[in-house]
């Protein structure tokens, strides 16, 4: 990324503070790169302020939806009076917001659907970030970046209740460590690689909220539903989901844990105001460290409960199975989960 | 997720915020979000630009205005049906005694430095109300919970101490650069600019001890026929050239260690000795908004490395400035982060010091940092923190003791964690905070005055704000608003006497009741008599033990943090800078007397925690099997 530019005075003034943490250079290309962010709700909402502190040099809104009394339970950014909000979208009020918090990052509403919006439309951007969306379209976005010449950063985030979840591809990510200039790459999976490894093969001592998440995004997606449209009266069937794909799987169920499922279920739509700020901070300062190129970046997957307060990295890549392939002296094959009805 | 007991806790309770700055803003906007509705929060500052980078609910046009009621304002614009009172003052006010404590369920601390952080956590003891205290500093953060009796007391670990030096190594033997900062900002800043009755190490002492303080006086007082040009090069040399002789002739102190390099005007600028520095700005009306020596000198970057020349030229176009343009206020300056030109003149005096001892230089931008004592501070950690110290909360609303924890967010992951949560220790039984136990006090009883005491025992590390002092049933001293003039001219001149002078004499043997009202704290301080102490090791004369001795953390110099407090809380006396003062306990790194967690983790599972069994999902200890 070029970083020719020297910061303004004004950008020095305000950004001191940031700029004693991770230096100059971070920040001159923090003013270059371009955001662009899907699906605002809670958890994105602390990412898009954290980034427009930070200083990016644009961020893109996409969200359509009209603003509903749910949809503001954790946002801060539009006030809940109607005759502010009514009849816009989510992302043009908080857009507006959003510009109040650093006058010198462009911030700018993108509208349409975004399963529309094709490879080109991507390639304007060095940071995509999906949230509230289905799991093909998360796979059908993730696929178009990586089809781009030059590599953009991918990631999605989600928050159900009080559990959050982000996932990271940077693709072939060349970045330099944090104290000294040693070149270090990465590999990563996409996330159509990384859903697909078999369950078996996963390492152990992995975070339940993996596979769970799994459960319940196959179940919307079968069932044609809105993330998070779902309840504890869907219990039945997504046990039965989970049954056939720990079958498929050969897992025992009781690694995907009812009370676990049950939680996610009943919680809804719902988001846990803490919980956003969290994973909007986590995936916020990942985001930053992408476009710095310095310090080891997250890889691959977050997850954080409240319910027992840790926050935990998972690396559930497509090269690991591989390696595993190799010790193991068999070729194990890739189920294509979507695909099995329950 | 939330259940209706959860909600029904967070909507009837009364929560207090100390602090509405980084952590303080993330916090109401988290509280607020999650259903709060009476929020009480105490914060002194005003805003400056360098909050606006993340503390958000602040905007350019609020600079100078009250923190506490800015944050209020913004927060109410998305929540405007719940209760949040602001209050524009010192947490340290007597009005916040234990009675207002009193009527909150959980206090949430979101401070900046350890004083205050001491403070509310003895008025919370004291009022039986559970503290969760936070901090953070660039990517590292953490939430800790402090329940009376049942967990550990904020002050049950030792913190790091603010760093001090050695006031020799800072007048003649620096090694590191934060040494030539110190030396620069405490004493040739103040010594030019500031208060003339101060007393000032500055001068060297040769071998024979001839630095006559007149000699010394005459010194750096400018002489009537001497212009600014003149005055500027004989203060460069007298500091950089004679004293750095004067230091080389006493041979011991350089046997074992690199001899610095006297320098002169002359070496420097070689050539070209008369008018160098710039243009002397001719607009002699009012004082302009920004007076620079950078400016004049061309120098546009703080984060460029200034060579020798460079630095010098800044020095002394600097110190043309102050005296041509600043006059009158020579004579009660001291340092400010703020004031531009006196970060350069520190910059360029410590930067030469540096070149002379053979010690790197630095840029502005550094040296700024070091002398001001700024923190490194971004928003996302602050938010996660945040988050953390709300989850906490809710927990203590609950009484959910089982699952009260500590977290700690780290840069890189221990165990594939990046938010670490750890079961809270139980209070520490040689806290004299929160079990009173007696301590002890090695002193000169013959040589020590009670100000000694007051000032360097019970107010700076005792944290004491307002002590009273008793040896049996006499007062020796105490502070108050009721007090007759009589008793206040009693206590002063008992501060001044020596200890075994007093009207009860103090020797050894003697105990001391310490107490702060109000803190509700008391303390029994036992005196032991000793002749001699170690001048390098133990400057104060003094030694107080049974209380565990706080670490002063080994950091380099850059690792500082800003007060971002007014002027008013700067530590009294004792230290010559301040550093880190968020007392980040950094589990993997810190060594010394802190107990590893192993440690505790293998102590604990022989011990208490009686109330519930090892469940599935327990909280990691850093031994847990399952990682």
């Amino acid at each position: 990324m070029d970083d020719g530019e020297e910061l303004t005075e004004q950008e020095t003034t305000l950004y001191d503070r940031q700029i004693r943490v991770w230096g100059v250079d971070t920040q001159r290309r923090l003013s270059k790169s371009r955001v662009f962010v899907s699906g605002i709700k809670g958890t994105v909402v602390e990412f898009c302020k954290n980034i427009v502190l930070a200083g990016v040099g644009s961020l893109t809104v996409n969200d359509d939806r009209t603003v509903t009394e749910e949809l503001l339970s954790a946002n801060f950014l539009i006030p809940p009076d109607e005759n502010v909000y009514g009849g816009k979208s989510i992302a043009e009020l908080c857009c507006d917001s959003l510009k109040d918090f650093n006058p010198m990052v462009r911030v700018s509403v993108q509208k349409g659907d975004l399963l529309n919006f094709d490879v080109d439309f991507f390639d304007k951007f060095d940071v995509v970030v999906v949230s509230s969306c289905s799991l093909s379209t998360k796979i059908s976005v993730n696929e178009k970046c990586r089809r781009l010449s030059k590599q953009v950063a991918f990631y999605t985030v989600d928050c159900r209740g009080s559990c959050g979840e982000i996932f990271v591809d940077l693709q072939n990510y060349v970045y330099s460590k944090k104290k000294s200039d040693e070149e270090c790459l990465l590999e990563y999976s996409s996330f159509e690689e990384a859903i697909t490894i078999p369950w078996r093969t996963l390492p152990r001592g992995l975070s339940k909220l993996y596979l769970v998440m799994r459960v319940i995004e196959q179940f919307e997606e079968i069932e044609g539903r809105n993330p998070g449209e779902i309840s504890s009266a869907d219990l039945l069937n997504v046990q039965r989901l989970r049954k056939k794909l720990c079958e498929i799987n050969s897992l025992n169920e009781s690694e995907i844990p009812d009370s676990l499922l049950q939680r996610l279920l009943e919680d809804g739509t719902r988001e846990s105001s803490p919980v956003c700020a969290i994973i909007g901070g986590i995936l916020g300062q990942e985001v930053i460290k992408a476009i710095s190129g310095k310090g080891d970046p997250l890889k691959n997957f977050f997850f954080f409960d409240a319910i027992d307060g840790k926050g935990i990295i998972e690396d559930i890549s497509h090269v690991q199975v591989l390696e595993m392939e190799f010790r193991m002296g068999s070729v194990l094959s890739v189920e294509n989960i979507i695909e099995i009805p329950y | 997720m939330v259940s209706e007991q959860q909600l029904s806790a967070i909507k009837g309770s009364k929560v207090l915020m100390v602090g509405a700055g980084g952590i303080g803003c993330e916090l109401l906007k988290t509280l607020a979000l999650s259903g709060f509705q009476d929020i009480h929060v105490i914060d002194m500052d005003t805003i400056e630009v360098s909050n606006l980078n993340r503390q958000f609910l602040f905007r350019q046009s609020h600079v100078g205005q009250s923190k506490a009621k800015v944050a209020r304002d913004a927060v109410l614009k998305f929540r405007p049906n719940i209760s949040i009172t602001p209050y524009h003052a010192n947490v340290k006010d007597p009005d916040f005694n234990v009675d207002f404590f009193k009527q909150f369920n959980v206090v949430l601390n979101g401070l900046d430095n350890l004083d205050a952080r001491r403070h509310v956590n003895r008025l919370c003891l004291a009022a039986g109300v559970p503290l969760v205290e936070s901090g953070t500093t660039g990517f590292l953060g953490q939430v800790t919970v402090h329940v009376k009796g049942r967990t550990e007391c904020y002050e049950c670990q030792p913190k790091p101490a603010p760093k001090t030096y050695p006031v020799c190594t800072i007048t003649s033997t620096p090694s590191k650069f934060v040494h030539c900062i110190v030396w620069a900002k405490d004493l040739l800043f103040a010594k030019l600019f500031g208060d003339k009755n101060q007393e000032n190490d500055l001068n060297v002492h040769s071998k024979d001890g001839s630095s006559s303080s007149k000699q010394a006086e005459d010194v750096f007082e400018r002489h009537k026929e001497e212009n600014l040009e003149q005055y500027g090069n004989r203060i460069y040399d007298h500091v950089f050239g004679y004293n750095t002789e004067l230091a080389l002739s006493n041979e011991e102190t350089w046997r074992n260690r690199n001899k610095p390099r006297p320098i002169y005007v002359k070496d420097v600028f070689s050539s070209d000795l008369a008018s160098q520095n710039g243009n002397l700005d001719k607009s002699s009306n009012g004082d302009p908004p920004s007076l620079s020596a950078m400016a004049s000198l061309g120098l546009k970057n703080p984060q460029d490395l200034w060579s020798l020349k460079e630095n010098s030229k800044v020095f002394l176009e600097a110190l043309k400035l102050f005296f041509s343009k600043r006059e009158k206020e020579i004579g009660n300056l001291s340092f400010d982060k703020d004031d531009q030109l006196a970060v350069e003149f520190v910059t360029a005096a410590a930067n030469i010091r540096a070149s002379s001892f053979g010690i790197p230089l630095h840029s502005l931008f550094e040296a700024k940092g070091i002398a001001g004592n700024i923190v490194h501070a971004v928003a996302t950690t602050n938010a996660i923190i945040a988050g953390l110290i709300v989850i906490e909360a809710i927990k203590v609303l609950q009484h959910d003791i089982k699952n009260y924890r500590m977290t700690y967010c780290l840069e890189h992951p221990s165990r594939k964690m990046l938010l670490m949560p750890v079961e809270p220790f139980e209070p520490n039984k040689s806290c004299y905070v929160c079990s009173e136990t007696p301590l002890d006090l090695d002193i000169n009883t013959h040589r020590s005055k009670l100000r000694d005491i007051v000032d360097k025992i019970v107010k700076a590390k005792l944290g004491m704000n307002l002590p009273l002092i008793m040896h049996r049933s006499a007062l020796l001293y105490e502070v108050g608003d009721d007090l007759e003039e009589d008793e206040v001219a009693n206590y002063a001149a008992n501060l001044e006497k020596v200890l075994s002078e007093l009207p009860t004499p103090v020797t050894g043997g003697t105990i001391l009741t310490v107490e702060d009202l109000q803190q509700e704290l008391k303390c029994s301080i036992n005196i032991k008599h000793r002749e001699e102490f170690d001048e390098e090791k133990e400057p104060d004369g003094m030694i107080l033990s049974g209380w565990i001795q706080p670490l002063a953390a080994e950091k380099n110099g850059k690792t500082t943090v800003d007060n971002e407090v007014s002027t008013s809380s700067a530590s009294e006396a004792v230290p010559l800078l301040t550093e880190d003062d968020d007392d980040l306990r950094i589990i993997p790194t810190i060594t010394g007397k802190k107990r590893k967690l192993s440690d505790v983790a293998n102590e604990r599972k022989n011990k208490r925690k009686a109330e519930e069994p090892n469940s599935k999902n327990d909280v990691v200890l850093l031994d847990d099997e399952k990682f």
